[in-house]
């Protein structure tokens, strides 16, 4: 059959089983929008995009589906790049689609011409111009199995402006692929898993570290039969809120330099790290040198690049996370059959302990300022954890990530390695596309709200009712706090002032439904009135305390034993938790 | 300096090469030598990159390497199991006086004179790497005008080839 390069990527997203793209169109790409009016897919016009990009993910964390945006070329295409590289930092799986300037013209400087495969390189898992028409299917069906297998990541396709004009034959779907080099790894080495098992089952102070892996390969359930069979603690990482309910006695909570004492603390004094998609990431570990310093370490990671790279495990499990820690319960059931279940008694009561006297802390007073946790937590209590929550980036990120109470994998959506202002309200609108159903909560602050606002625009228009809190402080809060704490106070340009915009004004001009709320009286009141709105999007301008800092805090670069526990402990406490006496097992 | 040899397979398709750069300046490993070219099989080109092993982690830029969609197969071509080659032309000052000390060297070094001029010679010699850095460090009094070097080329010793090794070989445990 005779189709246009165009009108083949159409129906290649088509049968790829691709339901809904997030784009913008312009000259380049202008020849793939024909055929899209009249095809499957829903397209949701964005107002920029990054908006796109950050959207295509959002949809993507939040179904584990490939995520999909699509631009012209030039700075449709650089717009972009913000976006893949958030994506390939967080191994978040999204193919990006780039019209680009005919292929005659490519080299020339040509109008809108940006050389988007050479700019992306170092952001995307892979990325591909297309030079032939009969290739674009191939490329397509490519572009999806390297983005959604192995460790995720995103995929760019640049189509220049004649390869979409130019006739092909449509052959059958799928196409052959054509990637001779690309290997996913194969079934995890099961003498391996044996050896983790053993550990385990000897261990006495073990600690399940989970990464983000565990969300992406799905194994919450998997995990949680781990768990309770080695009776070992569990922490979840910024990127795995939610793969382990927090108010399981086992959880933790979030380790590294904004983590819970408890996690920072046992994973210290482990005797076994059990790595489980997890990279060891320096917001993680602190100085390196110093991280669980009595620990044997498992590492389990699907991609090889990542075991040794910064920790030299005494176990490495290179496969399917999901896989791996089925293998392991079941190996371990096997051992505890014969030898009994894991004495971790001591540990998880010391780890108990631990939890009583160095919760996470602040104080809400009835008439003082309202706290930004106190917001958090009451909006965790009301929806009982039964919402998808996407943040922005600072301090009410970390606030969202250890005060809200999560209880489902997929519910925590936010900006990890990359660490993006701006990602919230776009990510937002791409998870409630694709859960429907589902409350979609961006906790933001107010310097991130407003760096990609503009897409409540879209959110209004295609009635996508996302709810916006805005933890106003006034202040590019987390630059702020380091500006205290490491300069003396010296705080040079991170005011933001509270009052423009006024962001209840700015809610309306947008066809949403603008709230404030000033006082902690009021907090349940305003949160009930933005829940119960359906149909269009909500934002509230929560003004919230501006001198609210995040803790514990371990400095950048300092060993995770130097945790600070902040302003609501004494002296005395501080004392307690830095000794930490731990228990002889 | 103690460097190691990797043999890399890639496809012969536009942009590999700055793949496989871009890979090396982002992770910010140091490569002390690059050579490119034409395989027997015309879809797949090798590339023979030189790392400096103290300030690169073999093991991490093999892992990595690995992870480029292009990449068909990377090998580490161990010293004593492989031979290793580079090509130099060097320009060396030779007037009547020096001549004939510059071609005792030449002789010495099995380098062939290519060019001559009234105050020149052209040398070309192929050898392996240390061979090549002794016949210049002979050459450096009489005065190096020019050096161009191509970078070391290696093949794995005995009747295996590097495309019926399994890459999996290389442990993940030894990064
Ligand atoms: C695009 C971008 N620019 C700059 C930064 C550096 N940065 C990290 S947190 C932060 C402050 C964010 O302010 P706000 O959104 O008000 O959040 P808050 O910390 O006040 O809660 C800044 C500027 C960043 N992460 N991303
Ligand atoms: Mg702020």
């Amino acid at each position: 059959m005779q189709l246009t390069g165009a009108q083949a990527l159409v129906r290649s997203l088509e049968h790829q089983g691709v339901d809904v793209v997030f784009g913008l169109p312009g000259g380049a790409i202008l020849p793939a929008y024909d055929p899209l009016l009249s095809s499957s897919l829903r397209h949701i016009l964005v107002r920029h995009e990054q908006g796109a990009g950050h959207a295509a993910e959002g949809y993507a964390w939040a179904t584990g589906r490939v995520g999909v945006c699509i631009a012209t070329s030039g700075p449709g295409a650089t717009n972009l790049v913000t976006a893949l590289a958030d994506a390939y930092m967080d191994s978040v799986p999204m193919v990006a689609i780039t019209g680009q300037v005919p292929s005659a013209l490519i080299g020339t400087d040509a109008f809108q011409e940006a050389d988007i495969t050479g700019i992306t390189l170092p952001v995307t898992k892979h990325n591909e111009l297309v030079t032939d028409a009969d290739r674009i299917p191939a490329a397509i069906a490519e572009a999806f199995h390297v983005a959604s297998t192995g460790r995720p990541g995103p995929v760019l396709v640049d189509l220049p402006k004649d390869i979409l004009q130019a006739p092909m034959s449509w052959g059958s779907w799928p196409p052959a692929m054509e990637l001779p080099g690309y290997q996913v790894p194969g079934p995890p080495d099961p003498e391996q898993i044996r050896a983790a098992a053993a550990l385990l089952h000897q261990a006495r102070r073990p600690v399940l570290y989970v990464g983000g892996g565990v969300i992406k390969a799905d194994a919450h359930a998997e995990l949680r039969q781990l768990a309770e069979l080695a009776r070992a603690p569990v922490t979840t990482t910024l990127m795995a809120r939610g793969a382990f309910p927090d108010s399981h006695p086992l959880a933790l909570g979030m380790p590294g330099m904004h983590g819970c004492y408890t996690a920072v603390a046992a994973l210290q004094e482990a005797d076994l790290v059990v790595a489980l998609g997890a990279r060891f990431d320096d917001r993680v570990t602190g100085r390196l040198a110093d991280f669980a310093p009595r620990a044997k370490v498992v590492h389990v990671d699907i991609d090889p690049a990542e075991i040794g790279k910064n920790r030299t495990p005494d176990v490495p499990i290179i496969g399917d996370v999901r896989t791996v820690i089925a293998g392991m319960t079941r190996e371990l059931a096997e051992l505890v059959s014969s030898g009994g279940p894991p004495d971790t008694g001591g540990w998880t009561a010391a780890v108990d302990q631990w939890k009583q006297q160095f919760p996470l802390r602040y104080t809400q007073d009835a008439d003082g300022p309202l706290k930004p946790q106190h917001v958090i937590e009451r909006l965790s209590a009301l929806t009982g954890g039964d919402a998808i929550v996407v943040s922005g980036v600072g301090q009410h990120q970390m606030h969202a990530a250890q005060h809200f109470s999560f209880t489902k994998p997929r519910s925590w959506i936010n900006s990890g390695g990359l660490g993006t202002m701006g990602f919230a309200v776009p990510a937002a609108m791409g998870a409630q596309v694709g859960r429907p159903g589902d409350l979609v909560v961006a906790i933001d602050g107010d310097g991130c709200f407003q760096m990609t606002a503009q897409e409540l625009a879209t959110c209004a228009i295609e009635k996508l009712p996302i709810k916006v809190l805005i933890m106003n402080n006034g202040f590019l809060g987390m630059v702020r706090q380091w500006q205290e704490l490491f300069y003396d106070e010296r705080y040079s340009y991170v005011e933001l002032g509270t009052a423009i915009p006024d962001y209840v004004k700015l809610a309306e001009a947008y066809g949403c439904v603008g709230l404030r709320c000033e006082r902690a009286d009021d907090v349940d009141a305003v949160l009930d009135k933005a829940l119960a709105v359906t149909d269009v999007p909500t934002v509230v301008d929560f003004r919230v305390h501006d001198r609210e800092g995040v803790f514990p805090m371990v400095p950048a670069g300092r060993p995770n034993d130097e945790i600070v526990l902040g302003p609501e402990f004494s002296a005395d406490e501080q004392r307690a938790a830095t000794r930490r006496e731990v228990m002889a097992p | 300096m103690t460097t190691h040899t990797l043999s890399v397979l890639v496809e012969n398709k536009p942009g590999v090469l700055a793949h496989v750069a871009g890979l090396f300046s982002r992770r910010a490993f140091n490569i002390s030598s690059l050579a490119v070219g034409p395989t027997q099989d015309d879809q797949v080109s090798r590339m023979t990159i030189v790392v400096d092993g103290a300030s690169t982690p073999v093991g991490q830029v093999t892992e990595q390497l690995n992870k480029l969609v292009r990449v068909l197969k990377v090998a580490e071509m161990h010293e004593d199991a492989a031979v290793e080659r580079e090509l130099a032309l060097v320009k060396v000052r030779a007037d009547p006086a020096t001549r004939s000390q510059v071609l005792e060297v030449a002789a010495v070094f099995h380098a062939e004179i290519i060019d001559m001029s009234p105050a020149t010679l052209v040398l070309e010699a192929t050898s392996s790497p240390g061979k090549l850095d002794a016949l210049l460090a002979m050459l450096e009094p009489y005065g190096v005008c020019e050096l161009v070097r191509t970078g070391r080329v290696a093949l794995a010793r005995g009747a295996g080839s590097i495309t019926d090794r399994s890459l999996a070989a290389v442990p993940a445990s030894a990064s």
